[in-house]
């Protein structure tokens, strides 16, 4: 009865896109929870498109290549996703905390070394991934059995397990920053390090570590579009969505609530084109138009926040990009 | 090991690290190729072969080279002083549609000669990249917006309306007239006369765009290291702080920088279009990665524009042995690859040119700290 009743609602065009929006927002949120945690401890990766789409990669190989049921296929292809993205995080991590390099130039090493030119794309030829559909995909799980209710349902309970494994993520994320003393120890790293270092915390340790679980993180999320939301493997899939995650950690001032909120955001932007196209609505436009929107829509929101809020700088870790040398202090 | 800051940095330094960095990137490069089970001293070798040694290898590398050297220098003129303008790409794309609609525009009113079609693609070009730029740049200047992300994303809008004007529409740019173009999307080639001559030296054609290329390096080498204007960028590249005391306009060196650096890179794609490709292809343009491509030169070179010249060279020759060798033997992807390896090597290297490393044990701490504070 109350499916009868939901479907009429649920397949309205708002409960759609917001349904959408969750699910093409959410390799945006674990990417930029990601970025979150490298740039609370003052480093900045704009690695992050290399290392989600050696994470989509090397998950959809996972995937493909094991067999075991299911569930655990499912789960060992998020960890190998995880582990490639920590890899190259490694990178950037010895590169700029350990050798004091540019950051902002090896970011952009690491998204030309592994990104949509580089090794994700070699390894997917090489492992001849290309062409063939995922074996295993996250499929939608109607956990709590609320999947039918009312506009509410399609949208948060009828979605993967990844959606609420970020949900997870970003509480975990939130309040081990705000509530913990190890988070307490990150922020200081990522405002003053020499003052963190003069309490006696590790600026490196913290450094690499959180450098490396952004990499996971990034990793994860490029997961997602292979394994649930694509789900092939195809060369760049990605399409730019590690920088709209870096995008994203701006217009959170650096917080981990409000990047799930403008993971979403972004999220609809990205389903619009494909959902209008599905509808045959707005043919007259060109499709690009909409290609387009969550790009220019990154620029106009940058843009909204930095003008008001750059001036104070809210939210930005005050070391953020600065290597720390003790002697140089 | 220690790192210690070198209070002088030797001149040798700054040729032998890039050059070491290389050497570096091309053993961890064979590492990769070992791991996934290629022959890194067969592969190496096809690839020089083919990017300088086999015959014509020299004019092709040339011909490829030609664009990643613009985009280079594109680079190199805005990195230098600290604004990252990674739009070198979508900057290319705008110069090869404005240089190629101009090209179209003025065969079509009857013009037949080929030094106005040079000059008209060349003013076109470099105004639709710097167009392209601008925007990046005001965001920049007024709104404090960081570049890289605004410029980067502009790249991928570019790349659709280079889609656009090809495939999804019937625009100028488009053959829509012969049968190749009525079955497959295709643009349309510009006239005979608007094709860029090229300067044959034996059996070597060096295309047009080349030499212009180089006298744009040595120009913007002269601009930077020897005019008032590039003194005060390079003070606000080393601190704003500084420069905004002693009363040096930001905004509008932000702004200038980045249409210098547009206007670079789009002249690249107007003298790609003149020199090579013809017409506007959308797939190619967008597979080719001059832009990002342009960054690497750009850093190997350590931002110097006339090291640019020799750098593009060496790695547009690479790519270019690269694409011509796809395949079973050397899978795409290999040439970002090597490229990020180069660029990693290079940041390293970096670290040498600006410490000195010590092994060993700890130097007496007095000593250590009279040479820190003796100027």
């Amino acid at each position: 009865m109350s499916t009868l009743l939901a479907s009429g609602v649920n397949d309205r065009f708002l409960v759609l896109i917001l349904a959408s929006a969750v699910l093409y927002g959410t390799p945006l949120l674990f990417a930029a929870l990601g970025e979150l945690l490298a740039e609370r401890s003052g480093v900045l990766n704009l690695g992050v498109e290399g290392m989600m789409l050696l994470g989509a990669v090397m998950g959809f190989w996972a995937v493909q290549s094991l067999e075991a049921a299911g569930g655990v296929t499912l789960a060992a292809a998020l960890v190998v996703a995880a582990l490639a993205g920590a890899l190259m995080a490694l990178i950037h991590a010895f590169l700029v905390i350990t050798l004091r390099a540019n950051q902002i130039v090896s970011g952009l090493a690491l998204t030309i070394f592994a990104g949509a030119a580089g090794l994700s794309s070699y390894l997917g030829n090489d492992l001849d991934l290309s062409g063939a559909p995922a074996d295993r995909t996250f499929v939608p799980l109607d956990v709590l059995g609320l999947g039918d209710l009312p506009v509410l349902g399609p949208i948060l309970f009828d979605q993967s397990a990844l959606v609420y494994l970020s949900w997870a993520c970003t509480l975990a994320i939130g309040l081990y920053l705000a509530r913990t003393r190890p988070g307490l120890n990150v922020r200081a790293v990522g405002e003053s390090p020499a003052a963190a270092d003069a309490m006696g915390i590790n600026v490196t340790a913290y450094r690499y570590a959180h450098t490396l679980a952004g990499g996971a993180l990034a990793g994860v999320g490029g997961a997602c579009f292979s394994l649930e939301i694509t789900p092939q493997w195809v060369t760049g899939l990605t399409g730019g969505a590690g920088w709209i995650a870096v995008a994203l950690v701006i217009f959170a001032f650096w917080r981990a609530d409000l990047c799930l909120v403008g993971a979403y955001l972004f999220g609809a932007f990205s389903a619009l084109p494909l959902l209008l196209q599905a509808r045959g609505w707005l043919t007259g436009v060109p499709a690009e138009v909409f290609q387009s929107l969550p790009y220019v829509m990154t620029i106009v929101v940058l843009v909204a926040v930095s003008s008001s809020a750059a001036k104070r700088r809210l939210g930005a870790p005050a070391a953020l990009g600065v290597p720390y040398v003790r002697e140089e202090r | 090991m220690r790192l210690e800051r070198r209070l002088e940095q030797p001149r040798w330094l700054s040729v032998v690290v890039p050059i070491g960095s290389l050497a570096v990137a091309f053993v961890l490069m064979a590492i990769v190729l070992l791991a996934t089970g290629h022959q890194p001293l067969s592969t190496y070798r096809t690839l020089f072969d083919s990017a300088f040694f086999a015959d014509g290898a020299l004019t092709s590398t040339l011909v490829f080279c030609t664009p990643i050297v613009f985009t280079g220098l594109a680079a190199a003129a805005a990195f230098r002083m600290q604004l990252y303008n990674i739009g070198g790409e979508g900057q290319f794309y705008w110069g090869a549609i404005a240089g190629v609609g101009i090209a179209l525009y003025l065969g079509d009113r009857g013009v037949s000669s080929t030094p106005v079609f040079v000059l008209a693609m060349v003013a076109a070009g470099m105004l639709a990249g710097a167009a392209w730029a601008a925007i990046p740049g005001v965001l920049r200047a007024f709104f404090r917006t960081n570049e890289i992300i605004t410029s980067l994303m502009l790249n991928y809008v570019a790349g659709l309306v280079l889609t656009y004007l090809i495939i999804d529409s019937k625009s100028y740019w488009r053959d829509l007239e012969s049968f190749e173009g009525q079955t497959f999307p295709l643009g349309k080639s510009i006239p005979e006369e608007a094709k860029w001559p090229s300067a044959d030296l034996e059996s070597l054609a060096v295309p047009l765009g080349f030499g212009i290329a180089i006298v744009v390096a040595v120009a913007l080498w002269g601009l930077y290291s020897r005019t008032r204007f590039g003194f005060e960028l390079q003070v606000i590249g080393d601190s704003q702080q500084t420069a905004r005391f002693a009363g040096m306009r930001l905004r509008r060196k932000i702004l200038a920088v980045m249409c210098i650096s547009g206007a670079i890179a789009g002249l690249g794609g107007a003298s790609y279009e003149g020199d090579f490709a013809y017409q506007i292809d959308p797939t190619g343009l967008q597979a080719s990665f001059f832009g990002y491509t342009g960054i690497v030169v750009a850093a190997l070179a350590r931002y110097n524009p006339l090291a640019v010249v020799p750098v593009g060279f060496l790695l547009g020759g690479l790519q270019n042995a690269g694409y011509t060798l796809q395949g079973a033997d050397f899978p795409s992807g290999l040439v970002g690859v090597m490229q990020g390896l180069i660029l990693f090597c290079a940041l390293g290297g970096e670290v040498l040119v600006r410490y000195r490393v010590r092994v060993g044990r700890r130097a007496a701490p007095a000593a250590a700290a009279a040479e820190a504070t003796s100027p």
